[in-house]
């Protein structure tokens, strides 16, 4: 069996990809895949230590987590159609009239 | 679970199962009200609210948890839903002529608001991790939406993109946190955690730096550098009713999270975090008051301001390792999310009642002659100033005394010496204010609407009254943490 400390391994690299992803990418819905690249991360980890204690608890939060995400999904994406509509852009460095 | 255990079970979160089911009432009863009549909406929130707050009141003294103690009732829940329930009440105050102003009079306004304040009650009452995620985003997600309630207007689209990007980032970082805590406890019940972590069963590396990212999440939340980027931005795009309310709700939602976790759940890893705490809190109060001064628009300068009395109850956290003064912390902490929320909640009535349609009137140049053609909303403005920089007999002056109190008693002199120096720093630019009002000629407008007024003058009375009645408020709040340890 694979040892569980690979998969949180696994689970801080994906979420380094996010964070990174978040920091880096420009456009809107990507800096938006990365944050839930993130919260999968999350899951895995979850998921992972839920195995190692054989807790189902653990597995339990991955459906909070995802349903927390499917929620922010609606939100997000609703905003960035209306702020396309308004800028015809979604480069976040392009959404830059507050500043000071 | 059998009928009657889910009743008890209720009883423990009556005030957030009536305050969801009359805001998800009200969704479909606003549907049934003409455009022209939303301020019958607005009654039957501050209604449902009121009730709510009545509610919250009578937990007082109850001391019980339920759900598989995944939430609680107890005097810290009890102290900070009251907060809260008074901050929605005010945030409809500010909210009703503002929004039929500037044309965006819609009834979701005052449903999202009671959402949000559902999860600001819930993150009060949690006491398990994920039960506090769920909170933290229940009281995020409506506030994103509210921040873009002025749709099409650019600045507000941008403020909720930017908070939405920010605080979904931020929400990451809390949720990866949690993941590292469960595994390093294999719970995510604070109780357990902190038995766990006695026991010496934990595996420390995972649970500090679990308790870490959470510490990054919250930070977000709270507005503490250098996780305050997105402050001042979002304060300023938001419609102001809801930066009024998005200001004290949701920094004393992040902060009932991370006095929750600190007080009851980490103590163990205090060796490994106060240090973290002391840096944040020294950072956060030196560049809010630092780059306020820089400021010419009101709201700006008000977030750079709200960033700085971040930092000053980070200071309570800074104590949370020793047994003797966590309690003054906590409590002295308490004492100052009241103080804040009074005095905010009276400043931003009064930037409301002078901004003008197209985002006009909110730069400091248009406070010029206040004093003179309004005198009592000026000296209401001169009191939250002064309540803001620390003099008495403001609430922010007993604020501050407590919790630099708690600092020195914890000794952490240096960091209370800190704290004086910036408040006298953060001197310069509240008092230009002031200055502005009353030493320069102006013809400022200002909104007729009552309950602007209204909310100003009594804030301005509670800021000066309660500060003289502070001792029972600060007893009030050190019982209502009595309970934590």
């Amino acid at each position: 069996m694979v040892p569980v400390m690979y998969y949180v391994i696994l689970s801080a690299i994906l979420f380094i990809i996010g964070a990174l992803g978040v920091l880096i990418r420009r456009n809107a819905i990507v800096v938006f895949m990365s944050i839930e690249l993130m919260l999968n991360a999350a899951n895995l980890a979850f998921v992972a230590f839920a195995r190692q204690y054989a807790a189902t608890s653990g597995q339990l939060f991955v459906f909070f987590v995802m349903t927390v995400a499917a929620a922010e999904v609606a939100v997000g994406l609703a905003l960035i159609v209306a702020i396309f509509k308004t800028k015809a852009s979604i480069n976040v460095d392009q959404i830059n009239t507050l500043k000071g | 679970m059998s009928l009657s255990d889910l009743v008890l079970n209720l009883k423990v979160i009556l005030p957030i199962a009536v305050l969801v089911l009359w805001a998800c009432a009200l969704l479909i009863i606003d549907l049934f009200i003409p455009a022209q009549r939303k301020g019958l909406t607005a009654l039957l929130a501050a209604l449902g609210l009121a009730v709510v707050l009545g509610l919250a009141v009578a937990q007082a003294g109850r001391q019980e948890s339920a759900f598989n103690d995944m939430v609680v009732v107890d005097g810290f829940s009890t102290f900070l839903n009251v907060l809260f329930a008074a901050s929605g009440l005010a945030g409809i105050a500010l909210a009703y002529d503002y929004l039929k102003r500037t044309g965006m009079e819609r009834g979701e306004y005052y449903t999202l608001l009671m959402f949000s304040i559902s999860g600001m009650m819930l993150m009060a009452q949690a006491t398990d991790l994920i039960v506090m995620f769920l909170a933290l985003e229940l009281l995020s997600i409506p506030l994103y939406v509210l921040s873009g309630f002025a749709r099409p207007r650019a600045d507000s689209e941008e403020a909720a993109l930017k908070y939405f990007l920010l605080g979904s980032f931020s929400g990451a970082f809390v949720v990866f946190g949690i993941a590292l805590v469960f595994g390093a406890t294999g719970s995510t019940a604070l109780a357990t955690v902190l038995e766990v972590a006695r026991n010496g069963a934990a595996n420390l590396t995972l649970l500090v730096i679990g308790a870490g990212l959470v510490v990054v999440g919250l930070g977000f939340k709270v507005a503490a550098v250098p996780f305050h980027m997105w402050t001042p931005d979002v304060y300023q795009g938001a419609p102001s009713a809801v930066t009024a309310f998005m200001s004290v709700g949701a920094k004393a939602g992040g902060f009932a999270a991370l006095l929750r976790i600190f007080m009851v759940a980490v103590p163990s890893t205090s060796a490994h975090l106060w240090l973290v705490f002391e840096i944040l809190a020294i950072l956060t109060m030196l560049l809010g008051n630092l780059v306020a001064i820089a400021q010419t628009n009101i709201k700006r300068m008000l977030a750079y301001s709200s960033i700085a009395h971040a930092g000053y109850i980070l200071m309570a956290l800074v104590t949370y390792g020793l047994p003797t003064t966590a309690p003054i912390g906590v409590a002295a902490a308490l004492f100052y999310l009241v103080a804040y929320a009074v005095t905010s909640f009276g400043a931003w009535a009064v930037v409301i009642a002078l901004e003008k349609a197209e985002g006009k009137g909110l730069e400091l140049d248009d406070y010029a002659g206040l004093g003179r053609k309004y005198p009592l909303l000026a000296l209401a403005m001169a009191v939250f100033m002064l309540s803001f920089t620390g003099v008495p007999p403001t609430l922010g002056f007993m604020g501050k005394f407590y919790l630099f109190g708690a600092a020195i008693h914890g000794g952490f002199v240096g960091l209370a010496l800190f704290g004086v120096v910036t408040s006298l720093i953060s001197a310069y630019f509240y008092l230009r204010v002031i200055v502005i009002m009353y030493m320069r000629e102006g013809d400022p407008e200002v909104s007729a609407d009552p309950w602007l007024k209204f909310t100003a003058i009594a804030a301005a009375v509670l800021t000066v009254l309660l500060s003289l009645a502070a001792g029972p408020l600060f007893n009030l709040a050190a019982r209502a943490t009595l309970f934590l340890n």
